[in-house]
């Protein structure tokens, strides 16, 4: 029996592909078995005594198997979910063994991504640990003749407190399989007051395998007779191979053979690129190999695709007017009143991922199956387009989830899981495709590029009485849909639409540009470049009036309320708004409580040093951060303290939220200082860590100081709202520092570093 | 042929004597803990010991190596954890985890010559290692932590 809950409007575009945006969840579907019903047996769980639900099952000898059917990367989904069914269980955490689901839509959305999986799975974990826990009191009750009513849980164990008996759960496990799974509304969750886990959090269950070496990732898995691929590209997107000479790379020792790989066909979505690959007995030489290789290539139309130009041409656009997203009153007539009039742009070049585990992906094919091994954050669009790729059916895809070695965002594409379907099935062997840095950023799905343009009329007092902007990025149904060119509401709602501002006339526009190169997801998306076009021009018109930026930013914020999207496409992050409301007395909260932990206004800063601050919700998180610089003479940034406030509602695992929010400050820094993504003729000029630079150990905050708000709203996400407000408080920092304005980044524009 | 140790037991290697390191102890020898980041010394995710020295096996040539002793993260302590990983864990550095494990070997080369190591020191030691999680401030705690153990 499944249970089907449509949360929101799902969006099919061209090719069958479903645009999730990097968040709306379309279809929540929570699954349960019925007692006695049998299913095809993946895990440990779907075998034990008791199976109860697809996530969890529990074994006579007590052992708690629960799967973990989202990607771990590194924010520890992989423990904390489980932790919730734990908690709902009261089962002891040391005997819970967690597993690691293949890619299945019984488990529902499994596209680790937009920061929602706590959010979107929390009530099914609940759940499932209550579904099992209200069986095995049952079981015991009927054991010991007594009303189930009078029977309760102590860890891994039921309990009837008046005779004093006791029954350990996997004694019971066999008796509680008798009794049907019970409906959902019988199932009485724990109070708060008796969780055991839930908010007090959890390290990651792989720790010791993460300090030893034993964690395997996708870069880690092997075959039996694999071989090993590395493949060369059209450099262009869209390229296509016109000829090419393999003499010289079948000499190199170690190589096999050459196997070419066909283009796509528009639009790209998450197929193979296309190429040469190069066959070998190991990886370097592949690497080898594929220096050997003389390839022509036919470039086709993105050839006339130059960066600097594309700037320009975004800019031009940005400056007439556009097509409107949300309005408020009159702003044209406030400004054609004159006055204090106000205007700037703002630009955000293409950014990479650069996780630190390049991509990679073992795929064996045989008798018309194909078993894969991949470190992916979305292992049914694996199935999808492997299933579409070797002509096979998805059922017949086997997507097993390695750990990832980062993901943001680039691992919800599987382009690279694809290839090595692809090469497996020519080969007829097992092919591990193993990518370089250079194809890592190479051929990436970039964070959009985006130019803003922002105007504001102010009163005497400095505040705005009418605030025009209009941000022009080529978005992300591009990949899906050549003729895409405009942003998509998934997209624009990320801090734009949602300008949480007190305005009496606003108007939020946007405007069209073709992409050139895969768009993509990148943690907090066009959060980054939203957040810092209007959390910077905030800090410009707060000095502009003289007034402090703290008591500005809470004036425009205004009175606490919940903001009407009436007449807007708001998506909500594919949340409710009944649920998730847009309040910006949250927002107002974290910023005041983000300035008096920072001692703003307080400290005093010298030449050279200063403090800057900014709020932002995204993933229905509200988070403000202060960021403190220091600045030589030669230009060098120093940062020598970060504070970040959030209300992310319910956080389950506070420990892991900081882990979030500490790496979300060392990401903006990359963003801030050297993440720039530019093209030539079409070609990605950057290739590796020289010329794509991102933060060092000796560039980051020196301390990030993480107040988590306490909040009885439902839980939100965390892994990625804590990169713009960042990005914009460090460059509000950077002008109260030297008095320079970052408009365009990265600061290396300004001549800092 | 070109003779070494890995973490204690002799090997030989007849094949490239320009294969990266790195490869052989992946590839071929299968110790898959040392990872693969760069492949040009910039990142620090395959960082072993080589004669005692944090080393970037991805740009070592196997001729280089030649009569050395190279020591991994699987041979990095017979007996349990080191310090490093102990401490490591107690500060719960690890977020994805790809890159910790050279960072661990690098923080273990440093604490080795290096007890108690200035913020300066640290830097130094460890700019070369990349987290792009950003767990930069929990390594600093931990390299700090564990040489207060060590000492």
């Amino acid at each position: 029996m499944s249970e089907i809950e449509n949360v929101s409007r799902r969006r099919f575009l061209a090719g069958g592909v479903i645009a999730t945006g990097a968040l709306v969840l379309g279809v929540r579907y929570y699954p349960r078995l019925l007692a006695g019903k049998k299913l095809p047996e993946h895990t440990n769980a779907d075998r034990a005594t008791l199976h109860p639900s697809v996530y969890l099952g529990i074994d006579s000898d007590g052992t708690v198997w629960i799967v973990a059917s989202r990607s771990e990367m590194g924010t520890t989904s992989r423990t904390t979910l489980p932790l919730i069914v734990a908690d709902e269980l009261d089962a002891d955490w040391k005997r819970v063994k967690i597993e690691q689901a293949i890619g299945d839509k019984r488990y529902g959305d499994q596209n680790t991504d937009g920061s929602h999986s706590i959010r979107s799975f929390y009530d099914a974990m609940r759940e499932a640990g209550g579904t099992a826990r209200f069986m095995l009191i049952q079981a015991a009750a009927k054991q010991w003749g007594v009303p189930a009513a009078e029977c309760e849980t102590d860890l891994h164990v039921v309990v009837h407190r008046s005779t004093n008996r006791k029954a350990p759960y996997g004694e019971l496990a066999s008796a509680a399989a008798k009794f049907p799974v019970p409906p959902k509304e019988e199932v009485k969750l724990k109070p708060k007051s008796a969780w055991r886990y839930i908010g007090k959090g959890e390290v990651s269950y792989d720790l010791e395998a993460l300090v030893t070496g034993k964690a395997i990732y996708g870069m880690d898995a092997r075959a039996d007779g694999m071989v090993y691929a590395s493949i060369e590209r059209p450099p262009v997107l869209g390229g296509k191979v016109k000829s090419f000479d393999d003499k010289e790379t079948l000499k190199v020792a170690g190589v096999r053979q050459t196997v070419p790989i066909d283009p796509f066909k528009p639009p790209p979505a998450f197929q193979p690129l296309g190429g040469i690959a190069v066959i070998a007995d190991n990886t370097w030489s592949a690497f080898q190999g594929r220096k050997k290789l003389n390839i022509t290539w036919d470039n086709g139309p993105n050839e006339t695709y130059n960066s600097d130009a594309y700037k320009n041409e975004l800019r031009a656009t940005s400056h007439n007017p556009c097509k409107v997203v949300r309005n408020i009153g009159d702003a044209d007539a406030v400004f054609a009143k004159g006055g204090k009039i106000h205007e700037a742009d703002y630009y955000v070049p293409l950014l990479a991922h650069a996780a630190m585990e390049p991509l990679v992906a073992l795929a064996e094919f045989k008798d018309g199956k194909a078993t894969l091994w991949a470190p992916t954050q979305n292992p049914q669009a694996v199935q999808d387009i492997v299933s579409k790729e070797l002509g096979i059916a998805k059922e017949d895809v086997i997507c097993n989830v390695t750990l990832l070695g980062g993901g943001f965002g680039r691992k919800s594409k599987p382009d690279y899981v694809a290839e090595a379907a692809v090469l497996s099935k020519k080969m007829g062997k097992p092919v591990k495709v193993v990518w370089t840095r250079e194809d890592d950023i190479k051929f990436d799905y970039f964070n959009a590029v985006a130019s803003m343009y922002m105007k504001a009329a102010v009163a005497t007092n400095g505040k705005p009485t009418a605030w025009l902007q209009r941000s022009v990025f080529p978005p992300i149904p591009s990949i899906f849909d050549v003729n895409a060119v405009y942003g998509d509401p998934a997209h624009l709602q990320q801090g734009w639409t949602d300008i949480p501002y007190d305005l009496p006339n606003l108007r939020v526009e946007n405007g069209p540009a073709k992409a050139h190169v895969r768009i993509g997801w990148l943690r907090s998306v066009a959060n980054i470049y939203h957040a810092f076009g209007i959390q910077c021009f905030t800090d410009e018109l707060a000095h502009a009036a003289g007034r402090d930026p703290l008591d500005y930013l809470l004036d425009v914020i205004g009175e606490p309320r919940t903001i009407d999207f009436k007449g807007v496409e708001y998506p909500n992050y594919g949340a409710s708004m009944e649920s998730y409301p847009w309040e910006t007395g949250r927002l107002r909260h974290v910023t005041q409580v983000v300035a008096e932990k920072s001692g703003w206004g307080k400290r005093k800063h010298g030449k050279g040093t200063g403090v800057g601050i900014a709020a932002h919700r995204s993933f229905l998180t509200y988070v403000a951060a202060v960021v403190e610089v220091e600045v030589n003479d030669q230009g060098e940034v120093r940062i020598p303290r970060v504070d970040v406030a959030l209300d992310a509602g319910l956080v389950v695992n506070p420990e892991a939220t900081r882990a979030q929010f500490e790496g979300a400050a060392v990401f903006g820094t990359s963003v801030v200082r050297s993440g720039e993504i530019t093209a030539t003729k079409g070609v990605i000029d950057q290739s590796n860590f020289q010329d794509y630079p991102v933060a060092r150990i000796n560039e980051v905050p020196a301390q990030t100081n993480v107040h988590i708000v306490d909040s009885d709203a439902p839980p939100a996400g965390v892994g990625e709202p804590g990169v713009p407000p960042f990005i914009a408080a460090l460059c509000n920092a950077i002008f109260a520092a030297t008095g320079k304005r970052v408009r365009d980044l990265p600061i290396t524009k300004l001549g800092l570093s | 042929m070109i003779q070494l140790k890995v973490n204690g037991a002799d090997q030989s290697f007849s094949g490239e004597s320009e294969m990266p390191l790195l490869w052989y102890l992946r590839d071929i020898l299968g110790l898959t803990g040392s990872k693969f980041g760069c492949g040009v010394g910039l990142c620090g995710a395959c960082t072993v010991h080589v004669n005692g020295q944090a080393t970037r096996s991805c740009v070592t040539a196997m001729s280089d190596a030649a009569g050395k002793e190279v020591t991994t993260i699987e041979g990095l302590n017979k007996n349990g954890l080191h310090p490093v990983q102990k401490a490591w864990m107690q500060i719960n550095v690890p977020q994805c985890g790809y890159c910790q494990v050279g960072q661990i070997m690098q923080a273990a080369a440093l604490l080795s010559s290096k007890k108690k190591p200035t913020d300066h020191e640290i830097d130094e030691a460890m700019a070369g290692n990349i987290c792009r999680c950003g767990t930069y401030q929990r390594i600093r705690a931990a390299i700090k932590a564990a040489g207060g153990e060590m000492a």
